[in-house]
């Protein structure tokens, strides 16, 4: 006859033969009394918490799964049926697709040559002012404040070829009118500059703050070592600002991979010969002027599929800063 | 256990938390649930569907495109026939839903139908039928609608009920129609020397007069047209029409409009916005915006249907006298269109009797309804406008007897337009696709100089042709 095991016996590794066997039950009841008055203890946190976690789960969760079903979707004669990979294929095969994505890889990359160094730019010489910096900061801020429809009016009537103030004003200088938003070759750097005027006040304080955080004494070190202004910048800025400029590079790629509002009411969302049409923009016509949802959320798809490495390079850079 | 739990839930950090969570249920809750309780059929009427309904019916029906509170007069009419109806159906509840805008706006229509949560009884426009009946919103009422339910049926325009209908099924009845013409501005005409009487008929007497127009100088321009949002493709559509041509093959399978009538239009367009500079310097406009230019007293010409004065009159603040109406140029066919109510798939036999007995009664009998001309007159309202226009045979005599006898603006003005009719042509398979396609080609012409007609169209046949196979 074999020796009983701990485990059959029913006791603990660490228990002696003829010590009493510590009654499980209690342990498993002060556990739950733990848990319970952890749970007590944090029934505000929860309650506030689980508002959120609803809002969340119904406006962000439950209509990103939604999407990925709708995209494999057809709604045809009142009935819903599996549609495979045809609103794919008719995403694919849309003579707009191409081009839209050229558009707005073509805004991308304008808005970060504009909207990516310019509030840098204007966050480092505004951090060179010793005085009036708090006023000069809220004037660059104000755009933000202003309602996008209006910001973006305003400057369909600047563009305006007919009556509009950024002509009058080539005209004073003697310089020929231009066609700005009616033109396929200005269409999109029309675009940029609205973007960039109503959305630069947001970057440019969070680089403010970034620059501000920079030690004096490294700027000491290097006037010590006889560096000027731009040798400053170049080793002293960009190095000790390099975290948060490149998560400021990727979430303006994501934001600007979006963007919708602007073509839309400056160029009608398509602009001359469809040079301003969007990815999201397109999609927008899938949904609401094609009725097409399959197609619109096949699109939406595609996009947050992209979308989705760029957030994942956001998500890793946002882990290295906490490291 | 029990009693700890309680305690600590009735302390006011646990009460605030249980009130925020409540609170955020309720408010998701509330969300997500847009119908109210159905109570239709609670007077228990017939279901059969060719009995009349009983006036003791009880049914509630929500409808929209009520006027909002900003329309003054035209809300106190709707509350006066919600009124005179029920005295004949007292337990029929008219729960009348108004709408910012237009009654219907494409976004807003197309999610409603999506989400099934359109009225009992909802606004479409006559292009919509296809997309109701994918998304299974509307019932077939063909076996509702006879001449003891709707006395005027014989003497609505078939061309009218044939848009509302599918394989033989009739899904709509409508409440307005139109047919595209050539408005102008009539002051602009006198002033330029032109004869508002006659406005011009082909597209070489809309350049001609264009041109004298723009002469007069102050940014007034001659003619425009739309290059954006989709409505530069309907133009473009509603101008090869008028010239007899077409947008696809017969068959709906090809492109039919890179020919040489495409050509001419797209040529017209060019000479008048560069050769002329008789179309004013900013593009890419949209529904709206020429009517603002026509509303100051900017633009001479474009091509619309006739409530576009209304428009203009109402919400621009323009006077009915100073505009007139023409065919379109070429005046071989024109688009016509046009908006009609739709009863929800699902409702009770009930529901649809007592839908219809009120369309007929606010929508499709002369001399009631929005067809009470007296009233309209008394109330400020237009009478006059050559739209709708879909009765024919004793009705439409009856109505035109009517409103001749109330109008409020010199109907003379459309008498071109009225004594020129046109037949309608209804709008191409995949409109909208098509048109955000034809967008380009408007767009390209009107903000290029160097746009190459031929180039503009080749491109556009070829983008057609794969939205047309494009399942």
């Amino acid at each position: 006859m074999s020796a009983p095991t701990l485990a059959a016996s029913g006791e603990s590794a660490g228990q002696r033969p003829g010590q009493p066997r510590r009654p499980r039950r209690i342990r498993a009841n002060t556990s739950r009394e733990g848990f319970a008055r952890a749970l007590r203890r944090n029934l505000s946190a929860h309650g506030f918490l689980l508002g959120a976690l609803l809002c969340f789960a119904f406006f962000s969760w439950y209509p990103m799964v939604r999407e990925f079903v709708l995209a494999f979707q057809k709604t045809e004669g009142g009935h819903t049926t599996w549609a495979g990979w045809s609103n794919l294929s008719y995403v694919f095969h849309d003579p707009a697709f191409w081009q839209a994505w050229r558009n707005t890889l073509l805004f991308t990359g304008l808005a970060l040559v504009l909207g990516f160094a310019l509030p840098f730019l204007v966050a480092v010489t505004l951090n060179e002012f010793r005085h009036g910096q708090g006023y000069l900061r809220m004037l660059v801020y104000l755009p933000v404040m202003l309602p996008p429809v209006a910001s973006v009016l305003l400057f369909k009537y600047f563009y305006d070829p007919g009556y509009g103030l950024f002509n009058r004003l080539l005209g004073l200088v003697g310089l020929p009118e231009q066609q700005w938003l009616q033109s396929t070759d200005t269409a999109m750097v029309s675009v940029v500059i609205a973007a960039t005027w109503m959305n630069m006040g947001g970057a440019t304080l969070i680089y403010l703050a970034a620059l501000q955080g920079i030690p004096g004494e490294l700027y000491e070190a290097a006037e010590l070592d006889g560096a000027g202004l731009l040798r400053k910048i170049w080793h002293v800025t960009i190095p000790q600002t390099r975290l948060i400029l490149s998560l400021m590079l990727l979430m303006q790629i994501i934001a600007t991979m979006q963007v919708f509002t602007e073509p839309f009411l400056l160029t009608g969302g398509a602009g001359p010969e469809g040079s301003t049409t969007t990815v999201v923009y397109l999609i927008y016509q899938y949904a609401f002027n094609f009725n097409n949802y399959g197609s619109a959320a096949a699109l939406g798809l595609v996009l947050l599929v992209l979308l989705a490495g760029f957030s994942a390079a956001y998500v890793r850079l946002s882990r290295g800063s906490e490291d | 256990m029990r009693s700890s739990w309680f305690r600590s839930a009735r302390s006011p950090r646990h009460t605030a938390a249980t009130l925020v969570s409540a609170l955020a249920l309720t408010a998701l809750a509330a969300c997500g649930t847009s119908s109210s309780a159905d109570n239709d059929g609670a007077g228990g009427g017939s279901s059969d569907p060719s009995a009349p309904l009983d006036p003791q019916t009880k049914v509630t029906l929500t409808i929209d495109c009520m006027p909002p509170a900003a329309k003054k007069a035209e809300l106190k009419e709707w509350k006066a026939d919600v009124a005179a109806f029920n005295k004949k159906y007292p337990n029929i509840t008219i729960d009348g839903k108004s709408t910012p805008g237009q009654c219907e706006e494409p976004a807003r229509f197309t999610a409603a139908l999506k989400a099934k949560s359109q009225p009992d009884v909802f606004y479409t426009y006559f292009t919509d039928l296809q997309q109701v009946l994918d998304n299974g919103g509307a019932a077939d009422i063909t076996a509702y609608v006879t001449d003891k339910t709707v006395p005027a049926l014989g003497d609505i325009d078939p061309n009218v009920l044939g848009v509302l209908k599918q394989d033989g099924k009739l899904y709509g009845l409508p409440t307005s129609n139109y047919r595209m013409g050539l408005l102008i501005n009539r002051k602009l005409f006198t002033q330029a020397g032109l004869d508002p009487n006659n406005p011009p008929t082909t597209w070489e007497g809309v350049r001609s007069a264009a041109k004298a127009i723009a002469a007069l100088g102050n940014g007034v321009a001659g003619y425009g047209d739309y290059s954006a949002a989709n409505t530069g493709g309907w133009h473009y559509t509603a101008a090869m029409y008028g010239l007899g041509g077409d947008i696809v093959s017969a068959d709906g399978t090809k492109a039919a409009f890179n020919t040489a009538l495409g050509k001419q239009i797209v040529s017209n367009l060019h000479a008048m916005r560069w050769d002329d500079n008789s179309m004013g310097k900013t593009q890419l406009l949209k529904w709206g915006d020429l009517q603002k230019q026509m509303a100051t007293d900017k633009l001479g010409m474009f091509l619309a249907a006739p409530d576009d004065i209304t428009y203009m009159v109402q919400q621009l603040g323009a006077n009915y006298a100073d505009f007139g109406m023409g065919p379109i140029p070429g005046g071989k066919a024109t688009l016509f269109g046009g908006n009609d109510y739709m009863i929800k798939k699902g409702s009770s036999p009930d529901k649809i009797k007592a839908a219809i007995a009120w369309l007929n009664f606010k929508t499709l009998t002369p001399g009631k309804g929005q067809f009470e001309y007296a009233r309209s007159k008394t109330d400020g309202l237009p009478v006059g406008l050559p739209q709708p226009a879909f009765f024919t045979g004793a009705s439409k005599t009856q109505d035109d007897a009517l409103k001749a006898a109330s109008a409020t603006m010199p109907v003379e003005n459309f008498k071109a337009f009225m004594d020129n009719p046109v037949p309608g042509k209804a709008e191409p398979p995949k409109a909208q696709e098509i048109y955000k396609v034809l967008d380009n080609v408007m767009s390209g012409v009107l903000t290029s100089e160097s746009a190459d007609a031929g180039k503009l169209l080749s491109t556009a046949e070829t983008q057609v042709n794969q939205v047309l196979a494009n399942g």
